[in-house]
């Protein structure tokens, strides 16, 4: 009897270990292709296909079609399956966070996440991306300086940027004077009710604190707690409308909108006349878009991707098209040297827009934000329950 | 067919099986996960450990009662709105409807064509501050009543009027098909017995489309209750609903263990006045 029950033990518990040990092959075999995630080894044979999920809006186009993406597989054979499936940084990674938890590829070879989100800095502290194959990137010199050693990244081991962006005011010209600071937009009671502010907390934050004269790259409890009551102040009163993504666009150019929170690129992108967009007068925040390769993805096939677009050449038609051959460009800021000198030639009124190529005026204005404070749980916790409570 | 033969006790479990096994698998263990979620503590940085954590769930309801208080306010007055706005709609449809029947009921299903979102945002357009519903209502005085701060957008009134419309073929469908199951026979008897049109209506007509009620009131108010997406995009932060603070642990904070708590809270009061309403109608009324 006990020598039976033994044996029953034994038998179930090599199924169960069988299980244990076939069930993650084959999910790892269901998978997408790539190399494998311990990644000692990486091979240097480009696949077939690259995939590459960003942000909508976020690359140039020639009607339907993308046509950097397309002279990148002319070059190199590699057909980008180009996917605009992320639309913030918090539901993408909710999206993905629970394949890459259990080691399992995404499907993608590079995803593109914003430096103003916990999420970059959690991806790679978690080991849940790729180093990049710099062998491959030796365009890697053209990265713009003050981009080379963000704090949660300090070598760009994992990440290069793909563009980057300033959050200001914006204000339509029909029904308001212009609206350069944030106590102007928290306090003018003509503009009462006719006011939105960002949902992400970096932004909102960053300009509120420098309007308090404080330093948002350097938050403390106080300083935090301060930004934040004037906020909720400007919530109470019925100042603040709204906390929006880039859904208040529409809702400036149509006029329900007095002036807003807003990112510099959603307004070139609007090209309505009255609509205009500046830097806070008390400085304004800057913030960059990092492509990443997820665990399981193809590095060298991203790394040389990579590589292409660090091209003067290159960047320079994704950020400001060509008119002569109908490509809209990206109209965010570039971070590659060069890019600049390239497009003033072939599509000088886009170059020489200071929303595009900044000027050193507006570079001195704007600040990063505390990338500690991104991860503060209570920080997070509490501007969370200010925007949707 | 012969296994059938054999085992003929067996056969209404085999004929249940695919139903139970799908229910099985795709609520039943999710359901369990998230339990099991719901007790948990930590981060998403550290990593969650299962401590029976039922701080979880105090915190949830004292910290987010409003939220919860106000879900299901605008839910129920969404509910009451559909039902008295879809009542006639269906009950003239059933009657009168004649050969247009089919066309009408497309009519009232054709917004489904549309996806929620868009629906929802097409309201923006609907109730923007200088667009004609909100100027009619200023000229008529009434903006003062149903809106706030000179507007409707992004006030209580937009968030109701979003979940009424959203929700209302849930209510319109159910009324239509216990009404039109009406033999009008019935109504000319009472009517032969010298009731009054009213009275007809009243004894006959309404008691027999109370199933209809009772679906259609359960179709629109769960899911009222739990949406967030007419909050999100017609409301301010003051007329959020548990969804948007669901949504946003989930989401914005990956406080898993806090936003499954808030969801098995939701669930239970959910269940516990339908409960509460199939005692109070009958639950004959809830299966017809």
């Amino acid at each position: 009897m006990t020598d039976q029950l033994t044996r029953r033990q034994l038998l179930e518990r090599a199924a169960v270990g069988g299980a244990a040990i076939t069930i993650p092959g084959i999910l790892a075999a269901c998978g997408s292709s790539g190399t494998s995630a311990s990644g000692t080894t990486v091979e240097h044979t480009l696949a077939k296909t690259l995939h590459f999920s960003n942000w909508p809006l976020y690359i140039d186009t020639k009607g339907q079609t993308f046509p950097s993406l397309v002279e990148f597989q002319k070059k190199f054979g590699v057909h980008v399956d180009y996917k605009q499936d992320i639309n913030d940084n918090a539901s993408f990674f909710g999206k993905i966070q629970g394949q890459l938890r259990r080691g399992q590829s995404i499907g993608r070879d590079i995803i593109v996440m914003t430096d103003n989100s916990r999420y970059p800095s959690l991806l790679v502290r978690k080991g849940w991306v790729e180093k990049l194959d710099k062998s491959a990137i030796p365009n890697i010199k053209n990265l713009v300086s003050v981009q080379r050693h963000p704090a949660w990244d300090p070598n760009r081991d994992y990440s290069l940027p793909w563009q980057s962006g300033f959050t200001g005011i914006a204000f339509n010209d029909k029904i308001s004077d212009p609206v350069l600071s944030i106590d102007d937009l928290f306090g003018n009671p003509k503009l009462k009710g006719k006011v939105t502010v960002l949902n992400e907390m970096a932004d909102a934050m960053s300009l509120v604190m420098l309007s308090n004269g404080d330093d948002p790259a350097k938050v403390t409890d106080q300083t935090f707690n301060k930004a934040l009551a004037k906020i909720k102040k400007a919530v109470d009163s019925g100042q603040i409308r709204q906390f929006t993504g880039n859904d208040y666009a529409p809702l400036l150019a149509k006029g329900d909108l007095s002036a807003a929170m807003s990112w510099s690129g959603d307004i070139p992108q609007l090209a309505d006349p009255h609509v205009h967009w500046n830097l806070a007068t008390d400085g304004g925040d800057t913030w960059t878009d990092n492509m990443l390769i997820p665990t399981g993805g193809n590095v060298y096939t991203a790394s040389v991707y990579m590589n292409y677009v660090y091209n003067p050449q290159v960047q320079a038609l994704m950020v400001a098209g060509d008119p002569k051959k109908k490509i809209v460009g990206i109209y965010y800021i570039p971070p590659v040297i060069g890019a600049k000198e390239v497009a003033l030639k072939v599509n000088p009124s886009v170059a020489n827009n200071p929303l595009i190529f900044p000027t050193q005026k507006m570079l001195d204005n704007v600040h990063l934000f505390d990338p500690k404070a991104l991860n503060n749980p209570k920080y997070l916790a509490a501007w969370q329950n200010l925007i949707s409570a | 067919l012969g296994f059938f033969h054999r085992h003929r006790g067996s056969t209404p479990y085999l004929l249940l099986a695919p139903g139970l096994l799908f229910l099985g698998v795709f609520f039943l263990v999710p359901l369990g996960f998230l339990a099991y979620q719901s007790l948990q503590s930590g981060t998403i940085d550290f990593g969650y450990s299962f401590t029976w954590q039922w701080s979880n769930y105090w915190d949830a309801m004292t910290n987010y009662k409003h939220q919860f208080i106000r879900s299901f306010v605008y839910a129920g007055i969404a509910t009451l709105i559909a039902l008295v706005v879809s009542y006639p709609v269906a009950y003239w449809i059933a009657f009168r409807g004649g050969r247009w029947k089919n066309l009408l009921l497309l009519g009232i299903v054709a917004p489904f064509f549309v996806t929620y979102l868009i629906r929802t945002l097409a309201w923006e357009t609907i109730l923007a501050d200088h667009g004609l519903v909100v100027n009619t209502l200023r000229n008529l005085h009434l903006l003062g009543i149903l809106g706030q701060n000179g507007r409707i957008l992004q006030t209580s009134t937009a968030v109701v009027a979003g979940i009424t419309y959203n929700f209302l073929p849930f209510m319109a469908l159910p009324l239509y098909v216990s009404l039109e199951q009406i033999d009008a026979r019935m109504i000319e008897a009472a009517e032969d017995l010298y009731a009054s049109k009213l009275h007809a209506f009243l004894r006959v007509t309404l008691p027999l489309s109370l199933p209809g009620v009772v679906a259609g009131t359960l179709l629109t108010f769960i899911p009222a209750a739990g949406d967030f997406i007419n909050a999100q995009l017609l409301g301010s932060p003051e007329n959020h609903m548990i969804g948007n603070v669901i949504q946003s642990k989930f989401l914005e904070l990956t406080d898993y263990p806090a936003a499954a708590s808030m969801s098995f809270i939701l669930m239970f009061i959910i269940v516990v006045f339908v409960l509460l309403y199939a005692r109070a109608v009958g639950t004959e009324q809830l299966t017809g």
